[in-house]
């Protein structure tokens, strides 16, 4: 037991916005929170191993792809999907706080308004990092080659990661929204199964009905996909490349105001 | 109000149909505490929340030592501390990590908080657990450690909401003998509680709301003193027999009828005493308890509301009396 004068009121310092540290201070806590659940990590990378081996192994020997070797094609749609159904850990995890009441004592302390949510992002984003290498190297093992050079690769997977972190504004304003994590996880599946499925991530959209083939052909999920297929597997990029960022600086410049404003609001 | 640490004015809040505040106004001198009490509902989490920056009222004002609370949040919540209804820490971290990330957050010198939390962990009896995950605590630990996270930046004003909801009685005694020592050194707290016994032992001043209005205030003394000195409580073997009672008792003072108990206030007890048996005895009503003793804020709640404060309230319809409420006549 301490003497009482330790736990006096002491002056504050009046408060200065630090929403850079803020949210790195949240980044650090949401990693380590991700480090004492490495079930959580265990979840996000075996579901897409799976999905690699089902598609290469299985569904692959269906699925023609003239003039490129499925898993070729394969490996690109592989990482998105990946990290777009891993964004839905963002909105579950803020669905967590706002729930257990961590975000109603954030919101009283003297910290920026916006570093709960960036630092939650870029927390998800430190995570899909670690997934995407993973899933190289899973990639690697099951026989995919790369036909361009590093420069492109890297490119890739920086344009898949900038997806999974535009995607992160989409779901972070879900998991505001939502009663429960378990409710932010029903509510995103609906949004996410057709994003991912009806896209180019795992079959040509030219094999689809026509009236889906629009949809199919200009959704995001499918022109980052495109995009990445070309910076690994060859073929014209600057103008899929310029559609993904245009869909990546889009969705991040619509959503994450909307995200903030909603944390703002929560109750 | 120079020396008014925290001052509501007129604080009116609706959430749809719902009328939370119904524009409460209350003042809390620096370095003293003020008891916010009143049942489920009343309207004091919403107080609470208004006053911390968390809401904005329909109407009215808020300042915390001086500063609007609604015109600077930013510069509200450097000054004060908050602990909420529900332990707000993250289970995935230690208890040590709790308290550094409020530290953290409010920008303290990573050397100062590392002494606090220590300080705090100590104090709070959880230094053998400091380095355990949350997760394994058990709810008194979590909420002590709730607690402490409101403490780590020294905030000189502290709003605690319902803070020994959960606690055993031996960690409710501990947590007041805390709130003391914080008061003794110079805070200004408010506190939220549905115990009377914890305003009674530990707010200076204590102001009583129920469906968002103040229904009273002042000290413990004074609302107990607005009642009479002395509470006769007489509890019969049926309802009905305590209903018939308190027709005939009602001459000597108020009374108020829960289920098979009457409690009659009077200003006399002894006098007062031999005056309930003459007219029991008379009336042939025979009693099965009879109790002389000081009124408790239990006794003013029933008396103010018209229903006790622990009890879990009915939906309030009207102005009328359901037939759950105690029948309160004066």
């Amino acid at each position: 037991m301490s003497a009482p004068a330790t736990i006096a009121p002491a002056r504050t310092t009046p408060a200065r916005a630090h929403p850079a540290s803020d949210a790195v201070t949240i980044a650090w806590r949401n990693t380590l929170a991700l480090r004492r659940n490495p079930q959580l990590l265990v979840f996000a990378t075996v579901q897409p191993v799976i999905f690699v081996v089902m598609f290469r192994y299985v569904f692959g020997g269906a699925i023609r792809v003239p003039g490129v070797p499925y898993v070729d094609y394969l490996m690109p749609g592989i990482f998105v999907q990946t990290v777009t159904f891993g964004a839905l850990q963002t909105g579950v995890g803020l669905a967590d706080d706002l729930n257990k009441g961590l975000i109603e004592r954030f919101r009283s302390l003297p910290m920026a308004r916006s570093a709960v949510l960036v630092g939650r992002t870029l927390a998800d984003l430190l995570r899909n990092v670690f997934v995407v290498l993973l899933m190289c190297v899973i990639g690697f093992l099951v026989g995919w080659s790369v036909h361009t050079n590093v420069v492109a690769v890297v490119a890739g997977l920086g344009l898949v990661l900038a997806f999974a972190y535009s995607l992160s504004w989409i779901f972070a304003t879900v998991g505001l929204s939502a009663r429960d994590a378990e409710t932010a996880q029903a509510a995103s599946f609906p949004v996410l199964a057709p994003l991912v499925f009806a896209s180019s991530a795992f079959v040509p959209v030219r094999s689809m009905p026509g009236w889906l083939q629009a949809f199919a052909r200009n959704q995001p999920v499918s022109v980052v996909v495109d995009a990445v297929r070309a910076l690994t597997f060859g073929g014209p990029t600057s103008s899929v490349v310029l559609k993904a960022v245009a869909w990546i600086v889009g969705i991040t410049a619509v959503c994450a105001p909307i995200a903030v404003a909603r944390y703002r609001r929560v109750v | 109000m120079p020396d008014a640490a925290i001052a509501a004015d007129g604080l009116v809040k609706s959430f749809g149909e719902v009328q939370a505040l119904c524009g409460i106004s209350f003042e809390v001198e620096t370095g003293t505490v003020l008891g916010l009490l009143g049942p489920n509902g009343a309207g004091k989490t919403t107080a609470v929340r208004i006053l911390t920056t968390l809401l904005r009222p329909d109407a009215g004002s808020a300042h915390v030592l001086g500063v609007d609370v609604l015109a600077e949040p930013e510069v509200t919540r450097a000054t004060i501390g908050l602990a909420g209804q529900y332990a707000a820490v993250d289970e995935n971290l230690t208890a040590r990590e709790n308290l550094r990330l409020v530290g953290r957050l409010t920008h303290l010198e990573s050397g100062v908080i590392t002494k606090r939390s220590g300080e705090l962990l100590e104090r709070f009896d959880l230094a053998d657990a400091a380095d355990r995950l949350v997760r394994t605590f058990s709810g008194g630990m979590r909420r002590r450690l709730d607690l402490a996270a409101a403490l780590v930046h020294q905030p000189p004003v502290l709003f605690l909401d319902e803070p020994t909801t959960g606690l055993d009685p031996f960690g409710r005694t501990e947590l007041w003998g805390v709130l003391g020592e914080l008061v003794d050194g110079g805070t200004t707290l408010l506190l939220t509680t549905q115990y009377l016994e914890e305003a009674d032992r530990l707010a200076h001043r204590i102001v009583v709301i129920d469906h968002g209005q103040i229904i009273a205030e002042g000290t413990s003394a004074e609302l107990k003193a607005q009642l009479g000195a002395t509470v006769i409580e007489v509890t019969f073997a049926e309802p009905s027999a305590a209903n018939v009672a308190a027709e005939h008792l009602r001459k000597m003072g108020s009374v108020d009828v829960i289920g098979r108990e009457v409690r009659l206030h009077v200003a006399e007890g002894a006098a007062a005493m031999l005056e309930t048996v003459r007219l029991l005895d008379a009336e042939q009503l025979e009693p099965a308890t009879m109790a002389l003793r000081e009124p408790t804020l239990d006794d003013v709640f029933l008396s103010l509301t018209g229903h006790a404060a622990e009890e879990p309230t009915a939906e309030h319809a009207g102005d009328g009396q359901s037939p759950g409420r105690p029948r309160r006549s004066r």
